[in-house]
């Protein structure tokens, strides 16, 4: 088992693969490939189906044509141009489809809608997302894109806050109660692994009745307090006073599903025969965890925080919104509000980047401690 | 009978389930008392249905728990049998009809507002009304004199004269019920009050009827909104609304999707293949996100989001977990000997892979409803929910999008999110239970 152990330390693996040859490199670059591979037709069919979705299959270009037309014709027939005005109604009516022929030409609705669909994909996919109707980004900007990069900072930091506190926590916990089973704090996870159906805006309107409403100890929600202080560290420390209530939420909601889980595959992994064999052997209990508990169930682990982390950037939009918490969710919200279509296929086009990134990322670790990719017994398999 | 003996062991299931059985007679109850016509005419209506509820009012009982009892809604009609009506001939061509609609408020606060409603019936000549309070100290206060129009109103806090009459420390609602309206803190004087209507009619056939709303700031069971609706509808029809969408798309997502598997695992190869890439990819759609723009650009019904949720999460990751056990079952011997004597794909797969993981897939069908139920209120907190349905969601978002966080209507919010997490909670902890019933490996952990 130490033989084929691995570190997540990157320049060990390099080296390592330097002396085994090096097909782990390869092999890990394989397994990358084969997943981006597959994120990326992910990311195309989550666009596509945006893009089908938005235009109603076609049917906003039929909307279009019959607005260019109407705006054509009144132009035409109420003008008080004195050349118009002696055209005769079929001349008049010549004129009109002349134009709206050249207007359509002019906006690509020439083309029909499939061929359109794949231009527009191009454009998602590319991130060509084109230019706001009512909503403008803080720096006055009507761009899409611009719009939503403002937006992605807050979001990070705060699906980055919670994610990495509940990975963690789940994991020292989960180990902690596998090492004592069956005692008051194991059956209490246990016990509580029910609220984790609910979820995490679920558990916000609660803190923020308790904490924000009653207590008056914490802001209702926003980044920064009003006016945003001048200094930077106070800045820091404003966002972070205002980060504690959305973080809590997303913690609340999914620590006790995510410990039980961890704490089941510490358990049946600690079970195997060389865990047996190593206590035996007189190996410290510190090192069985680490080398024989741990290492092994990383992978499945992972797996599992990657389901979770799906779920959790799904609840997004919603979390955001109930805190106010000015990220891409919350802009999302505002643009389905005011009808905004092109923030509202910019904002999907943008989560389906940042779920097939954090997937991408993920997977990645996961190929480093999966011995079964580095070693490729199995080439790919999640 | 094993099973149901074995489920008895478990408290948590026994909670569970009964929680369930709650929840489902309260579906019961409100579909029959409440039918979905009257819930929808009831949701939809505005001031012409619930003119007589206050705005905004906590549930009377929470007055149990405060010092300062706040006010009752109170309602007297003249058309009620306890109301005396006295009719006085005048002259020839004048009759004066007049009545008292005599209350006790005993209450700490000032009531949100009061009204006087018109019910009259004249054929040319409106009636005249003057009216006249009289405080529980006897004290006699002239407060409106008006042409009485049919379903016209009084209302006690717009009148301007009365209001400077009245000093203009308290608006005159406020200032009928205070001990000394120009205090600096003015307090409730508890007591009889009495509004006295006296009506001169000019025509022989006029009826005057008048009905007194001292609006209070707790109401029912469960309080009101902002539009003045008795909370208790949203609430109540919530509650099948709820059990449906996640009953609905647990069972045809579970089912669909361990078809699926099972057909996948059976033929293998280039099937099996496909059918992983789809769930792969469909893995990391955005599923909110798309059904939010399912919901802005086609429709809010809750069959299309019930739809789309389910095609959405048919290729799911549970695929995966089926498509594990499947590959178990594939191998076993009564499969081979199903072979052997003839049985087509179609058969094995129906009669023979199918049964064998039903015991699987219930804990887990009945443990993925508090999800869809959450992602139902999602849509609506989002304002995204059908546009004819009361719903536990629509009453959050109304109480969001309203500021009754910030105003302190807590029980606005907690009233649908407690009713939420009582599913949640009632479905989670059965199928949990279910789970380790069924999945023995579990049992010992």
């Amino acid at each position: 088992m130490s033989d084929v152990s691995v570190t997540l330390d990157e320049e060990t693996t390099l080296e390592e693969a330097r002396g085994t040859g090096t097909s782990t490199v390869a092999r890990v670059a394989k397994y990358a490939a084969f997943r981006l591979v597959i994120l990326f037709f992910a990311v195309v069919v989550a666009i596509y189906l945006t893009v089908l979705i938005a235009n109603m299959g076609g049917y906003v270009d039929e909307i279009r044509r019959g607005e260019i037309r109407n705006a054509i014709s009144l132009q035409i027939y109420m003008s008080e141009d004195p050349e118009l005005k002696k055209l005769s109604s079929a001349e008049k009516k010549e004129l009109v489809d002349r134009r709206v022929t050249i207007e359509e030409k002019r906006r690509g609705l020439d083309q029909p809608f499939i061929i359109r669909s794949f231009a527009f994909l191009k454009n998602a996919l590319t991130l060509n997302l084109g230019f706001a109707e009512d909503m403008m980004s803080d720096s006055g900007s009507k761009q899409v894109r611009l719009i939503l990069l403002e937006r992605l900072p807050p979001t990070l930091i705060l699906w980055g806050a919670g994610n990495i506190l509940l990975f963690f926590f789940a994991l020292f916990t989960g180990l902690y109660l596998s090492r004592n089973y069956g005692s008051f704090l194991d059956k209490l996870i246990v016990a509580l692994v029910p609220t984790s159906s609910a979820p995490a805006w679920f558990y916000g309107l609660f803190l923020i009745i308790i904490f924000a409403g009653i207590l008056q100890v914490l802001p209702f929600g926003g980044l920064v307090d009003a006016p945003p202080p001048s200094n930077k560290l106070l800045y820091a420390l404003s966002v972070l006073k205002h980060l504690i209530l959305p973080t809590s939420a997303i913690f609340i909601s999914s620590i006790a599903i995510s410990t039980f889980n961890r704490r089941v595959f510490f358990l049946i992994y600690s079970q195997e025969d060389y865990v047996e064999m190593a206590k035996a052997k007189g190996v410290s209990d510190r090192t069985i965890e680490r080398r024989y508990i741990l290492r092994p169930t990383l992978p499945p682990i992972i797996t599992g925080f990657l389901l979770l982390v799906i779920a959790i950037w799904m609840g997004a939009t919603i979390l955001e919104t109930v805190f106010n918490w000015p990220g891409l969710g919350q802009a999302l919200f505002k643009a389905i509000g005011l009808f905004d279509t092109p923030v509202i296929v910019g904002s999907n086009v943008i989560y389906a980047y940042l779920l097939a990134a954090t997937v991408f990322f993920l997977d990645f670790i996961y190929a480093l401690v999966d011995p079964r990719v580095r070693i490729g017994e199995q080439g790919r398999k999640v | 009978m094993k099973t149901i003996r074995e489920i008895t062991r478990y408290p948590a299931a026994i909670i569970g389930g009964i929680l369930i059985i709650l929840l489902i007679v309260i579906a019961i109850y409100s579909l029959i008392t409440i039918p979905y016509a009257e819930a929808v005419r009831l949701w939809r209506g505005g001031e012409d249905i619930w003119y007589d509820l206050p705005r905004t009012a906590a549930p009377a009982w929470t007055n149990l728990f405060r010092d300062k009892k706040l006010p009752e809604t109170i309602i007297l009609n003249s058309q009620d049998e306890s109301v005396e009506k006295t009719v006085e001939e005048v002259s020839g061509s004048r009759t004066k009809v007049s009545f008292s609609l005599t209350f006790d408020y005993t209450y700490d606060g000032f009531p949100d507002e009061v009204i006087l409603f018109f019910h009259t019936k004249y054929d040319e000549k409106k009636p005249h009304v003057n009216m006249t309070w009289i405080t529980p100290e006897g004290e006699e206060i002239r407060v409106g004199s008006m042409s009485a129009e049919n379903s016209s109103a009084y209302i006690f806090s717009q009148d301007e004269v009365l209001f400077r009459r009245l000093g203009r420390n308290l608006r005159p609602d406020e200032a009928l019920f205070a001990v000394d309206s120009a205090a600096e803190a003015p307090e409730v004087l508890k007591g009889t009050y009495t509004l006295q209507v006296d009506g001169s009619i000019f025509e022989p056939d006029t009826e005057l009827d008048a009905k007194l709303v001292v609006y209070g700031d707790v109401y029912g069971i469960a309080g009101t909104d902002h539009r003045r609706r008795d909370l208790t509808v949203a609430l109540l029809w919530g509650t099948p609304v709820a059990l449906m969408f996640g009953l609905l798309a647990a069972v045809l997502t579970s089912v669909t999707t361990m078809v699926i598997a099972a057909i996948g695992t059976w033929y293998g190869g280039w099937v099996d293949g496909l059918i992983q890439r789809i769930t792969e990819i469909n893995m990391i759609l955005p599923v909110l996100p798309i059904l939010i723009m399912i919901g802005t650009f086609y429709s809010r019904s809750i069959w299309v989001m019930l739809g789309a949720l389910i095609l959405l999460y048919i290729f799911g990751s549970a695929i995966k977990s089926y498509r594990a056990i499947f590959l178990q079952v594939k191998e076993s011997g009564y499969i081979e000997a199903a072979q052997a004597y003839g049985a087509n794909n179609v058969r094995i797969i129906a009669r023979y892979l199918i049964p064998r993981i039903i015991p699987t897939l219930i804990p887990g069908l009945i443990t993925l409803i508090p999800g869809f139920v959450f992602t139902e209120a999602a849509l609506n907190v989002l304002g995204l929910g059908d546009p004819t349905l009361p719903t536990w969601g629509k009453v959050i978002n109304d109480a969001y999008v309203n500021g009754a966080l910030h105003q302190g209507q807590y029980y606005w919010i907690l009233e649908p999110s407690i009713l939420l997490m009582v599913t949640g909670l009632a479905f989670s902890l059965f199928g949990f239970a279910l789970d380790r019933i069924f999945n023995p490996r579990l049992r010992g952990m």
